[in-house]
């Protein structure tokens, strides 16, 4: 299945690409009353100031998206939480949020996060047994051990590579490049790990791989189900730039600290 | 948690104000703080979780296109919460440059709802939704139009609504510019008759729209000594800490409720300058000022942060035009968008005219002389002036409920203030 979206995804970008053709103008343009202020001030001050060369891309990619979650995600995000009672919504949110914390956990040591690293291990420990193979959070509810949040686009930064230019990426959102690295290297080692676990159940070839999408599937349903934000809510016409600004102050807090 | 630390501050805040067995007891004494911070949630009635509503559309005017630039507005857009058996409804109208899911109208929403109203929430007319979709002139800030406006979309609302909800009387209310206009479409619902509201409650509106908004265009300098220049960094600063929430990053506002919560958390452990509060509500304002004066301008091709006849497209960078209309305050807005537009019609109407007319001075005979609208004010609003708070005792009389402290909208959560609301309307 995901095979067949991604060329669908590339073709449909390509068009809204090539549609970006200027209108044609009727009546002469003539300049605004007021133009750009602090010409002489350095890009970092201004508010609000992303690194963002790719703009119009990005941009483009950022309409994309709101479609998607419109017409695609939202309705499929709608029809599992109507379905699915609170409780085994949070299990599967438990259990997704399980897989990953090995991430966390290779990430936290590659920064020297020790407290990080043991807390995370604690916490995969805890969940994987005592929570029924990541079904239930004992970890957090009874032992009051807080999930940390590392991934290798923190370890990177870690290691002092700078964001570079901002990405607003196809349905996973406002990134950069170096995120994007970091979410690359963080995706082939969480498939790899998923492929080695279902590998133990002893199944067929077929059955593995609808087992593998299906899950994959689940986890993209969960991710956006968790996920509160809304596009066109902000109420601004501004909301690109507002958007990319919040995105990147976030990450370089998660990158901080 | 936020609760929590929330009122920790309060408790520290109430020791050093120190005072006890005062009539009225909401917290915070200082208009600044109020105004920021707003009522702590264990001091706020207790309300649902979440409660069911619809989302519903209107085309509100069939014939107009709507620039690329803003092509995810197609309709206007309201909610709907209705009770099951026969009830009252209430149209709550949002403050300056709020939707109808800003989460002060989520709070009217469900303090209504509880109270066995139907309610319907509004955008406010300086919301871009309002400004592109349902503003014939697609110029906010004349009271009397945005007034004709709002009950446009009633009226249509209505007709959409009636089919599933069985109402007994209407009524209105509305805070901040949302109770201004209020007051207005209460004047207006005399001559046209659609609704004969029973009873319109206006809260801490402002008296003179001019005067409050160029009390906030300039508060934003409080704490930008290098005037304009600084507020990007000033703001940059508020932004780094913000990175803190991972919650809140979920959703993403640009109004004053959801922008004060944000810096009322990341000032939660030490008391904040009151130049830096000052400079917070000014920012807010400031804010909802841009995103009326870009919206407004793109709508009526008037040519001033936008060059005349660009056609914006979907995609198009508007980081520049962000810039410059971020200088740009709601009097120059009203100098050089709102009153030229009127000044064209009428060409013997004067600036100084138009500001009156803009003005509860402009209704006040309706006021003083209509049993049915209440207000509720209070003392130390930070939008209105000392002749301002006189004007509103004077109008309004024994119908005026006028509270000693909690700035603008600060106490407006506060279970006292709610239970005085209710009881208006009951009454």
């Amino acid at each position: 299945m995901k095979r067949a979206i991604i060329p669908t995804l590339f073709i449909v970008l390509a068009v809204m690409v090539g549609c970006a053709a200027a209108p044609v103008q009727q009546e002469p343009i003539i300049p605004a009353k007021h133009t750009l202020p602090e010409q002489d001030i350095p890009s970092e001050q201004q508010g609000f100031y992303v690194y963002d060369p790719w703009e119009p891309l990005n941009r483009r990619i950022y309409i994309f998206n709101a479609a998607f979650d419109e017409y695609v995600f939202l309705p499929l995000v709608n029809a599992y939480e109507f379905i699915l009672p609170d409780v085994v919504e949070d299990a599967i949110s438990n259990f997704f949020k399980n897989l990953t914390e090995l991430s966390n956990l290779m990430n936290s040591l590659l920064q020297f996060k020790i407290v990080k690293a043991v807390n995370t291990f604690g916490r995969i420990a805890i969940n994987s047994t005592v929570g029924i193979g990541g079904l239930i959070d004992v970890a957090t509810h009874v032992d009051g051990i807080k999930r940390e949040n590392e991934d290798f686009g923190q370890t990177l930064g870690f290691y002092g590579l700078g964001p570079g230019p901002y990405l607003v990426l196809p349905i996973f959102g406002p990134s950069n490049l170096r995120d994007t690295g970091g979410l690359v290297v963080d995706s082939v080692a969480y498939g790899f790990m998923m492929q080695q676990l279902i590998g133990k159940l002893g199944m067929n070839d077929t059955g593995e791989e609808a087992l593998y999408w299906g899950l994959t599937g689940l986890s993209a349903i969960d991710q956006r189900h968790l996920q509160s934000f809304r596009y066109y809510m902000t109420g601004s016409p501004f909301e690109y730039t507002l958007v990319r600004k919040l995105s990147q102050v976030r990450r370089q807090f998660l990158v901080e600290h | 948690m936020k609760p929590l630390l929330r009122f920790g501050l309060l408790i520290l805040l109430a020791g050093v104000a120190g005072q006890s067995a005062v009539a009225y007891d909401y917290p915070l004494k200082d208009p600044y703080l109020a105004t920021v911070i707003g009522t702590p949630s264990e001091l706020q009635p207790k309300l649902p979780d979440k409660i069911d509503y619809a989302l519903l559309d209107l085309t509100v005017f069939p014939e107009r296109k709507i620039p690329d630039v803003f092509y995810y507005q197609s309709q206007f857009r309201y909610s709907l919460t209705y009770q099951k058996v026969e009830a009252p409804l209430i149209f709550v109208i949002a403050g300056t440059g709020a939707n109808f899911y800003s989460s002060n109208m989520i709070f009217f929403q469900k303090v209504f709802y509880q109270a066995g109203y139907h309610v319907i929430c509004l955008s406010s007319p300086t919301s871009m939704n309002f400004i592109t979709t349902a503003s014939r002139t697609s110029l906010p800030g004349n009271i009397l139009e945005d007034a004709r406006d709002l009950y446009r979309v009633m009226e249509l609302a209505w007709q959409q609504v009636k089919g599933r909800i069985k109402v007994s009387e209407f009524y209105l209310t509305g805070y901040s510019l949302g109770g201004a206009e209020a007051a207005f479409v209460s004047k207006l619902d005399e001559e046209r008759g659609s609704f004969n509201f029973k009873k319109v409650l206006v809260i801490n509106p402002p008296v003179s729209l001019y005067s409050s908004a160029k009390i906030l265009d300039q508060m934003l300098l409080a704490a930008l000594p290098g005037g304009l220049r600084d507020w990007g960094q000033w703001f940059n600063r508020i932004l780094e800490a913000f990175g803190e929430f991972y919650e809140t990053m979920g959703r993403i506002e640009i109004s004053q409720d959801y922008l004060y919560d944000v810096y009322s958390t990341i000032y939660r452990d030490k008391e904040p300058k009151r130049e830096n509060l000052a400079t917070m509500i000014g920012t807010v304002f400031r804010i909802s000022s841009n995103n009326m004066v870009f919206t407004s301008d793109v709508m009526t091709n008037a040519g001033v942060v936008v060059p005349k006849n660009l056609e914006l497209g979907a995609a198009d960078s508007l980081y520049d035009y962000f810039r410059v209309t971020s200088t740009m305050t709601f009097v120059d807005y009203f100098h050089e968008l709102l009153f030229p537009f009127y000044k064209a019609k009428q060409p013997q109407l004067t600036e100084q005219r138009a500001i009156q007319i803009d003005s509860m001075h402009h209704i006040e005979n309706y006021l003083r002389t209509s049993p049915k609208i209440g207000l509720m004010g209070n003392e130390d609003d930070l939008i209105l002036s000392p002749e301002d708070v006189a004007f509103l005792k004077d109008v309004f009389g024994s119908r005026a409920r006028i509270y000693p402290h909690g700035g603008h909208c600060g106490n407006m959560n506060y279970k006292e203030n709610v239970a005085d609301m209710l009881n208006f309307f009951r009454n």
